[in-house]
C-alpha cells in the first residue's frame, strides 16, 4: 500500500519521532513526536506531494488510554491531488506544556484552524502569527472541547450576565416599561 | 461662517499617509456578509489595506454536542451546519459513521443518496446565484432563482417532511423510500431545468455590470488556492481539478458518468461559470438516477438496531429495565470499535470532512468537523487585501459561505 | 367592506371612509394601530437557518409585501426585529444593541425553537430564548417554521398591534 510506504520511509527519515504506524479501516494513522512535526509536514509537502491539508484538529484525551498517547494531540489529514493517497499524523502533547510547533508558513489555511485548536483546547501554537481566540468571545474563559469541561459551560460568561443588567436597566425606556414605572 | 465670490476657492488640505487610513468595522449585521460574519477592514480610501474577517457570531458548540449524544442523534445536528445543502451534510455524516462502523448500505439507498445530493446541490448553488447576484446589483436573478429552488424544497419537504432541516438519511440507509408523486415531479424538474439554466444565463452573462464586478476580481492562482485549502468550486475555479466524488467516490458516485467543471483564470467570473456548469452536471446525474433507481430496500439489515436501539431493546429480556438494555446496547464493543477515521465528501461549498475518534462506546469520543466555509473565510484576507471595498463584496459571495458551517 | 349608513364604508374595524370626500373617520388610537399595522418594516437580520425561511417568505411564492411588510437593512427604520435564528452568546449583545438602536414602537418576534428557548442548542454557547434580554411580542415554534408559520406569526403582531391602547403618547 502507498500509504504504508510513506509512512516507512518517513519512519527511516526520522528514526527518534515516529512513534507508531497504525492502520484502520485502510486509513494509515502515524503517531509522532511533537518535536519534529513542522519537519514532517515539511517532507510530506515536497517529497511526496501531499499538496493539499485537509483537516487539523485537537484532541483531548483525558478518558482515553492507549500506548504513547499523551493528554492532547494535533491531528493532520493531508491529501496528495496528484498521487490520490491521503495520510494522517497525530502528534502526541504533554499535558504540562500544550505547544506544538505551527505549519502556517508550509500551508496559509492551517492559520484559522490552529487558531480553532487554540481557542477551543487550549493548544499552543508556536510562530503563529495571529494566536486569538476565535470562535468564543475574546473574553471567553476555559477551553470547551476539553473534557473536563461542561457542556453546558463551567460558568456563565461575562458578557451575557453584563448584557442581562443592561436589559433590565433599559427597561424603563420602553413603553411599557416606562407605563408600568409611572404607575 | 465662510462666504464665497466667485473666483475664490477653498483649499481642502488633502492628507497623506497614516491619518488617510480608516477603519471600518463591518457586520456582523450586514445584509452582504450571508450571515453573521464580521470584517475589520482597514481601508486607505476605498482600497482595502488589511481585511480582518471575524467569525464566531454563530458558534453552536456542534463538536462539544456531538461528543453527549449517539451516533443516530447527531444526524439531527448535521442539517444545522450547511442549512442551505442539508441533504449533503446528512449523507457526509452518514457516510462517515458507515465506513467508522462497517455498516452495509443498500444499492437504492445509495442511489437515494446521490439523488438527495446533486438536488441540495442545485438549490444550494441556486441561493448562491441568488444572493450573489443580489449583492452585485441583480435583483431579477433573485426571484427566479427561488423559483426553481421552491420546488426543489416542497420535493424536500413530500420525501421527509421538512423543507431546510431534512434529516433525511439515516445510519445504513434513507429513512423512507421515494414515491411515485416524487419521481414524476422530480423527473419534470429535471425536464425543464436545462431551460432554467439558459434563462439565468441570459440575464447575467452578458450583463456588463455583472462582467465588470466580478471579470479579475478575487483572483487566485492554482498555488494560492493549495496554500489557503480551498476547495469546491473555489479551488476548481483556479485550475485545480480535485473533485471528492471522482477522487474518493462515496455512495456510489463511481457509477454515474459526469464531469467536473474546471476554471482557468481563477477569478470570480471562472467561479461562477464552474458552479453554473455544475448545476447542469448534477441535473445530468438527477437524469440518470431516474433512469437507474435499483429496486429494493432501503434500510440496511443491521441498520434498524442502530436507529433505534430502543427497538432493540425491547427484544430483549422482559424484566430487564428498557434503559439498562439501552445502555448495554450502546456500550456493545462489537459494533463500536475503537478507532478513528476521516471521511471526506464533496458538498456544494466545497469539502466536507468528518473526523471521527470512537473509544468503543456509543457516542463519539471526538468530532470534528472540517467545513469549507470557515477555510474559506480564512482565506479572505488573503484575497480581499488590495481590492476595493466594493469588491470585498463580491469576494464573499463567490466564495459560498455559509456561516452555520464556518462557526459550527 | 360593509356598507354602512351615511354611505360610509368600513375599512377596517372602527375605521370608516367616506366616498367622495376623501376623508376617514376613526378614533385616533384606531388609525394609528391601523396605520402600523399595515406597514411592518422588519430589520433584516438572519442569525441562522431560519433566516433563509425568512428569505423565501420575502420572495414571490408567499410575498410579504402584500402585507406592506418590506424589509429595511437598517435598524433605524425599522419598527420590527425578527430574530431569525440560533442566538449566541457571542451574538447577543450585538442583537441587543441592534434592537436598541430602533425607534419606539417596536416590536421583536422570536422565530424558530432556537429563538424561543435555545432549541436543540443546549451548550455553553447558545442563549436559551431571545426573552433573556429582549421583550418578545410573538414566539413562532418551528425549526424551522415554515414561511406560512412567519406568516401567521406576523398577522398575529397585526392584531396585537390593533388591540393597543395609546401606544403613541405616555398621556393616554
Ligand atoms: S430553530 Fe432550527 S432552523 Fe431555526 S435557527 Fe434553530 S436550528 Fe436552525
Amino acid at each position: 500500500m502507498e500509504q504504508l510506504g510513506i509512512a516507512e520511509q518517513l519512519r527511516e527519515k526520522f528514526p527518534g519521532s515516529i512513534l507508531e504506524i497504525i492502520t484502520h479501516r485502510g486509513q494509515v494513522t502515524l503517531l509522532v513526536d511533537r518535536k519534529d512535526i513542522f519537519a514532517i509536514c515539511q517532507v510530506l509537502k515536497t517529497d511526496h506531494q501531499m499538496n493539499h491539508l485537509n483537516c487539523l484538529c485537537g484532541v483531548d484525551n483525558l478518558k482515553r488510554t492507549a500506548a504513547h498517547l499523551e493528554r492532547f494531540e494535533v491531528v493532520y489529514q493531508f491529501y496528495s491531488i496528484d498521487n490520490r493517497t491521503s495520510l494522517r499524523i497525530k502528534a502526541q502533547i504533554p499535558e504540562s506544556d500544550p505547544s506544538i510547533d505551527s505549519i502556517t508558513s508550509l500551508w496559509t489555511g492551517a492559520n484559522w484552524l490552529e487558531r480553532e485548536t487554540y481557542d477551543l483546547l487550549g493548544i499552543v501554537f508556536n510562530n503563529h502569527p495571529k494566536l486569538e481566540r476565535i470562535l468564543t468571545a475574546e473574553d471567553w474563559e476555559g477551553y470547551p472541547l476539553r473534557k473536563d469541561y461542561a457542556l453546558r459551560g463551567d460558568k456563565e460568561w461575562k458578557g451575557l450576565e453584563e448584557l442581562r443588567e443592561k436589559a433590565i436597566r433599559l427597561r424603563q425606556y420602553d413603553f411599557y416599561g416606562a407605563q408600568t414605572e409611572q404607575e | 461662517m465662510i462666504t464665497l465670490t466667485d473666483t475664490q476657492t477653498i483649499d481642502v488640505p488633502v492628507q497623506s499617509g497614516e491619518e488617510d487610513r480608516y477603519h471600518l468595522k463591518m457586520g456582523p449585521q450586514h445584509p452582504a456578509t450571508h450571515g453573521v460574519l464580521r470584517v475589520d477592514l482597514d481601508l486607505d480610501g476605498e482600497t482595502i489595506l488589511t481585511c480582518d474577517p471575524k467569525v464566531g457570531y454563530l458558534h453552536r458548540g456542534f463538536e462539544k454536542l456531538a461528543e453527549h449524544r449517539t451516533y443516530a442523534q447527531n444526524i439531527v445536528l448535521t442539517d444545522r451546519l450547511d442549512y442551505i445543502a442539508a441533504m449533503s451534510n446528512n449523507v457526509g455524516y452518514c457516510e462517515a459513521v458507515e465506513r467508522l462502523l462497517a455498516i452495509e448500505v443498500p444499492e437504492r439507498a445509495r442511489m437515494l443518496r446521490v439523488m438527495v445530493c446533486e438536488m441540495s446541490r442545485i438549490s444550494s448553488h441556486l441561493l448562491w446565484l441568488a444572493t450573489h447576484a443580489l449583492d452585485i446589483g441583480a435583483m431579477t436573478v433573485f426571484l427566479y432563482c427561488f423559483r426553481e429552488r421552491e420546488v426543489l424544497l416542497e420535493l424536500f419537504a413530500e420525501l421527509c417532511g421538512a423543507r431546510l432541516t431534512t434529516t433525511y438519511t439515516r445510519l445504513g440507509g434513507v429513512r423512507q423510500d421515494v414515491t411515485r408523486s416524487i419521481m414524476k415531479k422530480l423527473d419534470k424538474f429535471v425536464e425543464d431545468f436545462p431551460a432554467c439554466i439558459e434563462e439565468y444565463e441570459t440575464l447575467i452573462d452578458t450583463n456588463r455590470i455583472w462582467l465588470k464586478r466580478t471579470i479579475g476580481i478575487g483572483q487566485v492562482s492554482a498555488e494560492k488556492a493549495l496554500d489557503l485549502c480551498l476547495t469546491g468550486a473555489s479551488l476548481r475555479g483556479s485550475g485545480v481539478d480535485y473533485d471528492i466524488r471522482k477522487h474518493m467516490p462515496y455512495a456510489g458516485y463511481e457509477k454515474f458518468e459526469f464531469d467536473i467543471p474546471v476554471g482557468e483564470t481563477g477569478d470570480t467570473y471562472a467561479r461562477y461559470r464552474c458552479r453554473m456548469e455544475e448545476l447542469r452536471q448534477s441535473n445530468f446525474i438527477l437524469r440518470q438516477c431516474i433512469d437507474m433507481l435499483p429496486p429494493g430496500p432501503v434500510l440496511g439489515k443491521d441498520a434498524p438496531d442502530l436507529v433505534m436501539p430502543i427497538r432493540a431493546a425491547n427484544k430483549l429480556e422482559v424484566d430487564v429495565p428498557a434503559k439498562n438494555a439501552l445502555i448495554t446496547l450502546i456500550e456493545d464493543r462489537d459494533v463500536f470499535m475503537e478507532g478513528d477515521i476521516y471521511v471526506a465528501t464533496e458538498v456544494p461549498k466545497g469539502e466536507l470532512g468528518f473526523y471521527f475518534i470512537s473509544d468503543g462506546m456509543g457516542r463519539p469520543y471526538r468530532m470534528h468537523i472540517r467545513s469549507p466555509s470557515f477555510i474559506h473565510i480564512g482565506a479572505l484576507s488573503t484575497m480581499a487585501q488590495g481590492a476595493m471595498i466594493a469588491d470585498l463584496i463580491a469576494i464573499i459571495g463567490t466564495l459560498d459561505v455559509v456561516l452555520g458551517e464556518c462557526d459550527r | 367592506m360593509g356598507k354602512m349608513n351615511n354611505n360610509l364604508v368600513q375599512i377596517a374595524d372602527g375605521i370608516k371612509f367616506i366616498p367622495g370626500a376623501s376623508a376617514i373617520v376613526a378614533p385616533l388610537n384606531k388609525l394609528i394601530n391601523w396605520g402600523r399595522a399595515g406597514s411592518i418594516w422588519p430589520a433584516t437580520f438572519g442569525l441562522a437557518c431560519c433566516a433563509i425561511e425568512m428569505m423565501v417568505a420575502g420572495s414571490s411564492t408567499n410575498d410579504l409585501d402584500r402585507f406592506g411588510i418590506i424589509f429595511r437593512a437598517s435598524p433605524r427604520q425599522a419598527d420590527c426585529l425578527i430574530l431569525a435564528g440560533t442566538i449566541t452568546k457571542k451574538m447577543a449583545p450585538v442583537v441587543r444593541r441592534v434592537f436598541d438602536q430602533m425607534p419606539e414602537p417596536r416590536y421583536v418576534l422570536a422565530m424558530g425553537s432556537c429563538a424561543c428557548t435555545g432549541g436543540i442548542f443546549d451548550t455553553y454557547a447558545v442563549v436559551q430564548g431571545a426573552d433573556e434580554f429582549l421583550p418578545v411580542d410573538v414566539y413562532i415554534p418551528g425549526c424551522p417554521p415554515r414561511p406560512e408559520a412567519l406568516l401567521e406569526g406576523l398577522i398575529k403582531l397585526q392584531e396585537k398591534i390593533m388591540q393597543e391602547q395609546g401606544r403613541w403618547s405616555n398621556l393616554v
